[in-house]
């Protein structure tokens, strides 16, 4: 069972409290973008046996989005972040360096 | 005028731990800044209470303020009182960016009061309600089985539940079962 530290309202959330958005860092390419790009916005995901980023909503709860680093392996939790942010910050990177050397996702390492 | 009832009309489950509807109370949605001086201000001469940190409640009586999530307040008064109150903190806000709304009649209230009481919450949600980690003033939105609910404790022995009015009568028949199963004894005080 996944446990997840809300960053909005500061509880830890049971999986059933939560409800599971989807990649994470996903970039939106609209009008004005190439067919390559619209594809990769809305079809391309990355299915990773590791280190994964994931955005979360705390449904039962605080009803906020926020971000998940974890390990889709092991279940392992690297850390979780607000949503209001492009990237891992450094000490997401960091954790999960500690654990995993040399993980890749995206163009993130 | 209408003749409001409470979900439940004040139903009561008696034993060891006691589950009773509270009746109505008036219950309002409030978001908005929490920083904002003005809303803090309403807030204290409304409910007489300050508002309470992230993840608390402060309840007294009928009257208290509810911490639901980073933009959100629940303001509990006296249901006679409701008008007033959404009235005043219209009033007092008028300018900001805000939302108040009665939302009274679209809750129950159902309290838990005994000596395992934390046990018959702890069947029912994904909580860790152990008493060095869930204390009288902790305030959890969470869910009870499968529906939605929040609550806080008002002392040792007391717990009270908001909910849905449509789920009432399932949460009520929820927690009175579990009452009813007695105490799993590992929350034991030692």
């Amino acid at each position: 069972m996944l446990t997840l530290h809300c960053p909005c309202c500061g509880v830890d959330a049971d999986e059933t409290d939560l409800h599971a958005g989807g990649e994470a860092h996903l970039k939106r390419y609209g009008p004005g973008s190439s067919d390559a790009q619209f594809e990769e916005y809305l079809f391309m995901r990355e299915n990773p046996k590791g280190v994964h980023f994931e955005r979360w909503r705390h449904v039962y709860g605080c009803g906020k989005w926020f971000l998940a680093a974890r390990c889709t392996n092991t279940l392992e939790v690297f850390g979780t972040y607000p949503a209001q942010t492009l990237e891992p910050p450094q000490h997401i990177k960091d954790a999960i360096s500690a654990k995993r050397p040399g993980w890749v996702w995206r163009e993130f390492t | 005028m209408s003749n409001a009832v409470s979900a439940l009309q004040a139903r009561v489950a008696s034993g060891e731990v006691t589950i009773r509807e509270d009746g109505l109370r008036g219950m309002i949605i409030l978001r908005g800044d929490l920083a904002s001086k003005k809303l803090r201000n309403v807030c204290k001469t409304v409910t007489g209470v300050a508002v309470p940190a992230q993840g608390q409640a402060d309840v007294t009586g009928d009257k208290g303020l509810c911490w639901m999530s980073p933009d959100e307040l629940l303001v509990l008064v006296p249901y006679a009182e409701v008008d007033e109150a959404l009235a005043a903190i219209d009033k007092a806000l008028d300018g900001e960016h805000y939302l108040a709304e009665n939302v009274s009649d679209a809750r129950a209230l159902i309290h838990v009061e005994g000596a395992f009481a934390r046990e018959v919450m702890a069947k029912l949600a994904p909580v860790d309600l152990h008493p060095d980690s869930f204390k009288p003033g902790d305030f959890r939105r969470t869910r009870l089985a499968q529906a939605a609910a929040a609550f806080w404790m008002r002392d040792e022995d007391t717990f009270e539940v908001i909910c849905f009015r449509s789920v009432a009568e399932y949460v009520f028949g929820l927690l009175a079962q579990s009452a009813k199963e007695g105490p799993v004894g590992y929350f034991a005080k030692t």
